[in-house]
């Protein structure tokens, strides 16, 4: 995951870039195939109100996984990643908003 | 390419950088294009997250209010398939990362070989979600006017799902709410399977440009950044997946 490896040929000032590793992408590959296996063999167990809360962890890990990794946020550069978190900020902000909104007015008289 | 035009429009040589074909000229280094390739990339997935920010919304919202028809209907999806399905995209994701490295190292043979399995996987996938599409058409699940709720109100004409749920039979105002679980359903699958279409379809036409050896010579960007959208509509299946087929096995 350190190798930080560049374009084999270089020409004329050719930008840095980084490339991972293929086997990143197969220890990847098998923790996603691994969390799909536990997320499934998880909702066959009763845990009443945890049951989509694990699921929803288990998903949660297998997208930063993605993200990470297959999309390369982990080695790109700062503006991507802060990108991406206001992203995520803007979207959490409007669920929470639009939660807040159903649960303070009309929950359970519906 | 843009060079020639350039230089044959006249353009001011004083301005006129040394640089690859690929590198566009109002750029000051092919790093800056990438970038801001990159950049403009995430903002559109940013959109995308917003778009189906607001059906994963809804779902969250009439699930509460509407609790066992969401549960009773979400029994009707089939976790085999759904699992079959989440392992098929996750390996597509996996061949197309693949396909990235193969870019960037200039392995042209192996580019080729990853996009078409990319493409074989994604067809694969949708193959599944209409054997899925058609039994909810079978059993009139599909919302609309030939909606039924028959198998709400009377669990046990359906013996299969029975067998596996025991579902109590519903009131016929709470069943009717069933329909809202399936268009979401069809909103949020259908949706998904759009973007694995239209990807399908620019993965064809890198098929024939990567043959061609368009993303072998050094610039990976349009290979990158259709990564990214690839890995998107994987990463909504995700999410999907647990709340359309799991999370209600037990309720």
């Amino acid at each position: 995951m350190n190798e930080i490896t560049h374009q084999p040929a270089a020409e004329h000032g050719e930008h840095e870039h980084h490339v991972t590793p293929p086997i990143v992408y197969m220890v990847i590959f098998g923790c996603l195939l691994a969390f799909t296996a536990l997320t499934v063999g998880a909702s066959y167990i009763e845990m009443g109100v945890f049951n989509p809360i694990v699921a929803l962890a288990i998903g949660v890990i297998k997208a930063t996984l993605v993200v990470l990794f297959f999309m390369g946020v982990k080695y790109s550069t700062k503006l991507t990643k802060l990108t991406l978190g206001a992203g995520l900020f803007t979207f959490l902000a409007l669920i929470g908003m639009t939660l807040a909104d159903y649960i303070s007015r009309a929950w359970g008289r519906w | 390419m843009s060079d020639s035009t350039a230089i044959a429009n006249g353009a001011p040589e004083a301005q006129h950088h040394e640089h690859p074909s690929y590198q566009r000229h109002h750029f000051e280094s092919v790093e800056q294009q990438a970038d801001a390739t990159n950049f403009a990339m995430w903002l559109f997935l940013l959109t995308e997250i917003m778009f189906f920010g607001g059906l994963f919304t809804a779902y969250l919202i009439y699930r509460n209010w509407y609790y066992p028809a969401f549960v009773a209907a979400s029994h009707q999806l089939n976790i085999f398939w759904g699992t079959a399905n989440t392992g098929v995209l996750i390996s597509s994701s996996f061949t197309m990362a693949m396909g990235v490295w193969c870019a960037e190292t200039r392995r042209k043979s192996g580019l080729v070989l990853c996009l078409v399995l990319t493409f074989v996987l994604g067809l694969i996938f949708l193959g599944i979600k209409t054997i899925e599409y058609s039994e909810k058409i079978e059993k009139h699940h599909v919302p609309g006017f030939h909606y039924s709720v028959k198998n709400f109100t009377d669990p046990a004409s359906d013996p299969e799902t029975y067998k596996e749920y025991k579902d109590k039979p519903m009131p016929l105002d709470m069943a009717r709410h069933t329909e809202l679980y399936f268009f979401l359903y069809f909103a949020m699958t259908g949706m998904h399977a759009l973007h694995m279409i239209i990807g399908i379809a620019i993965l064809g036409f890198m098929i024939f440009r990567a043959r061609a050896g368009a993303y072998t010579g050094g610039h990976v960007t349009f290979v990158e950044n259709f990564g990214l959208y690839w890995h998107f509509v994987d990463i909504i299946w995700i999410f999907l997946f647990p709340l359309l087929y799991l999370i209600s096995r037990h309720q």
